[in-house]
């Protein structure tokens, strides 16, 4: 990408002895479109609450340019936030609203007119000018929320859980658009979010959190295809991870069974996590099979099914296009690179078993519901 | 049905009002337009009205100048308050309302026992040395009368309308550039107006009605609408003049409060 613009330093954020932060260490990039992605009360939002300077820092530094800002107040940052659910101004219109930043930095009238008349094009609110805020609908809100920020042309936007409150018809078409925004005006974007799709279809960059620590950073295919842990490999996508034993570089024992994969690297023995993606598993009859299991549980998902297979007592999730009915027994295979190792970590035996599915799926929309709160 | 339901509900204030204030207002206004002596129908009472013009416009000048003070001594309480912590925002409450639960009269004689040439003011100044000063029998004792009075009815709505005004909204005004004055003018403020229009309103009507803080605090020429009313009944013995003016107060209070709400109504979408 090009040169650094924001650096994170050891930053550590207390309350009441509780620590939100832990060490946090990033740099980000200028013209990159980063996502700090996590469970709730993971740090992301605090993380961004630093960098928009609305909190500070217990411990560590902030540095912008090159420049420390930790002591900066947020108005005299070159920086401008799109904030959850909006905040926008209840008593000015789309127009006053857009204008606010402009007229506040003390612009020419002509000019000001200029760039919300343009703003407003960009974010295809072309003739809600005189339209009160509360007449609008969420999209259309949200789209007065970036419209303001950006219209300051700050050198970063800072965007805290933006699609949280759409519908996901418009949540998607949102995305695009940020993605269009983001490239066209080739301003950084620091991103919010706890939707793992959503950080994986727009970013250059997905940092995962969790429990106020960096989990992962990397391109969205990297954290996908190599995540580090079984957080991460559980919280992006759906992962079956189980207990292995790495017996030499490119090959891994689970399940009594030895397996070629395509990492290296490992002391030898070592005690791995192993990951096995749902769409990556091959269906075969059972003689051809690696392992053999009894299905237990399907779900209907549109492009596929979901079924829960049984192995030896642990439960795995594998996506088929093909029905297979409850109590049927099936073999799979796996291909080398369907294998993923990752080292034990504070998170091995916490994910990836899908004995209770449906629980954890009902978990996971709890989750989101607390989010938005 | 529904709807039905819900009206069976507000019944018994409804007969409240029939019966407290309906039936005496169309009382007043019987006595309004029927002459004193022979009870026959006159526009006399009404007419004669012009002779009071100047309590009246003194009424409305002291209520008026009462209520501005109140909103500059109120505005930053209000303010002040809201910012706390919630324990301490009902506990500052309470301090607010603390003195509304002393009796009117009560307070404002306490005031006359303060102010007054024999007062506790006066004979502390002439205990260090000065002089004594002609504190009470001015306007200006009025007004403190009225503040003193009226100004938790100014800070309760003020400090509801701001405690509500969403935090997130000053930091998206200073995220956009607002230092901590900027975020005042232009978000703060234009957002408290609801409230500074509604403590204006419950300052200005009990003051421009009120008798008794100008009879004690004030001098004798200064005579306002409410002391006027009671002389008119009490001593002078004309109810029927006292109703029309009664009558003129009210249209005069109907009058300011759609000012007042007016003023709100324009204000809410032209801030710049």
């Amino acid at each position: 990408m090009s040169k650094e613009l924001i650096r994170l330093h050891d930053l550590v954020v207390e309350f009441d002895g509780e620590r939100i932060l832990d060490s946090m260490n990033l740099y980000i990039n200028d013209h990159e479109f980063l996502t700090l992605l996590g469970p709730s009360g993971c740090g992301k939002t605090t993380t961004l609450r630093i960098i928009g300077g609305f909190l500070s820092p217990t411990s560590g530094t902030v540095t912008f340019d090159g420049r420390v800002i930790n002591d900066v107040p947020p108005h005299a940052r070159q920086i401008n936030t799109v904030f959850q659910r909006y905040a926008l101004f209840p008593h000015l219109d789309v127009y006053d609203n857009v204008a606010f930043g402009l007229r506040v930095a003390k612009k020419p009238k002509a000019e000001i007119d200029k760039r919300v008349k343009n703003m407003l094009e960009v974010v295809s609110l072309k003739g809600y000018e005189t339209r009160r805020i509360d007449s609008l609908s969420g999209g259309q809100q949200q789209r007065v929320a970036i419209a303001r920020a950006l219209v300051n042309e700050p050198k970063v936007l800072l965007l805290d859980e933006p699609l949280g409150a759409l519908d996901l018809r418009l949540r998607k078409d949102m995305q695009n658009e940020l993605k269009r925004i983001q490239q066209s005006t080739g301003i950084t974007f620091i991103y919010v979010t706890h939707d793992q799709e959503e950080a994986l279809s727009m970013s250059d960059t997905v940092v995962v959190m969790d429990k106020g620590r960096i989990q992962q950073i990397g391109r969205p295919e990297d954290i996908y295809n190599e995540p580090k842990n079984a957080f991460v490999a559980d919280f992006i996508g759906e992962s079956n991870i189980l207990d292995g034993v790495m017996l030499s570089d490119y090959k891994v024992r689970f399940f009594g069974r030895v397996f070629d994969c395509v990492d290296k690297g490992f002391d030898p023995d070592e005690s791995v996590d192993v990951v096995i993606r749902p769409e990556d598993v091959d269906i075969v009859p059972v003689r051809q099979g690696h392992l053999v299991g009894t299905v237990t549980g399907i779900t209907f998902k549109g492009l596929n099914y979901d079924i829960i297979v049984e192995f030896k007592g642990f439960k795995w999730l594998i996506q088929t296009p093909d029905y297979h009915g409850v109590g049927e027994t099936i073999g799979i295979r796996l291909n080398p690179e369907d294998i993923h190792i990752m080292h034990k970590s504070e998170y091995s035996g916490m994910f990836g078993d899908y004995s209770s599915y449906s629980a954890e799926y009902d978990e996971l929309t709890e989750d989101a519901a607390d989010e938005e709160e | 049905m529904r709807k039905n339901r819900t009206v069976f509900l507000s019944i018994p204030y409804l007969l409240w009002m029939l019966v407290f204030t309906l039936i005496p207002l169309g009382v007043v206004a019987y006595y309004a337009f029927t002459d004193v002596s022979t009870g026959e129908f006159t526009l006399a009472n009404i007419l004669s009205l012009g002779q009071y013009i100047g309590n009246i416009g003194d009424s409305m000048l002291y209520a008026l100048v009462s209520a501005l003070i109140c909103l500059l001594l109120g505005y930053p309480v209000a303010y002040f308050i809201a910012k706390q912590s919630p324990v301490a925002q009902k506990f500052l409450y309470m301090l607010v309302m603390l003195p509304m639960c002393m009796s009117f009269l009560l307070r404002t004689m306490a005031w006359v026992g303060l102010l007054q040439d024999t007062g506790i003011i006066n004979n502390l100044l002439e205990a260090i040395g000065l002089s004594r000063l002609p504190l009470i029998r001015t306007p200006a004792a009025v007004v403190l009368g009225m503040v003193y009075n009226y100004l938790p009815y100014m800070i309760l709505p003020l400090y509801a309308t701001i405690v509500k005004i969403d935090p997130k909204l000053i930091e998206a005004a200073q995220d956009l550039g607002c230092n901590g004055a900027q975020c005042f003018r232009r978000v703060t403020l234009p957002l408290s107006i609801p409230g500074i229009l509604s403590g204006m309103t419950m300052v200005f009507v009990p003051a421009v009605s009120t008798f008794y803080i100008s009879q004690k605090l004030g001098s004798s020429d200064t005579i306002l609408i409410g002391d006027l009313i009671e002389k008119l009944f009490k001593q002078a013995y004309n109810p029927n003049m006292g109703s029309a003016l009664s009558l003129l107060l009210m249209v005069l209070v109907f009058i300011a409060v759609a000012i007042m709400n007016r003023f709100g109504g324009e204000e809410d979408g032209v801030i710049v």
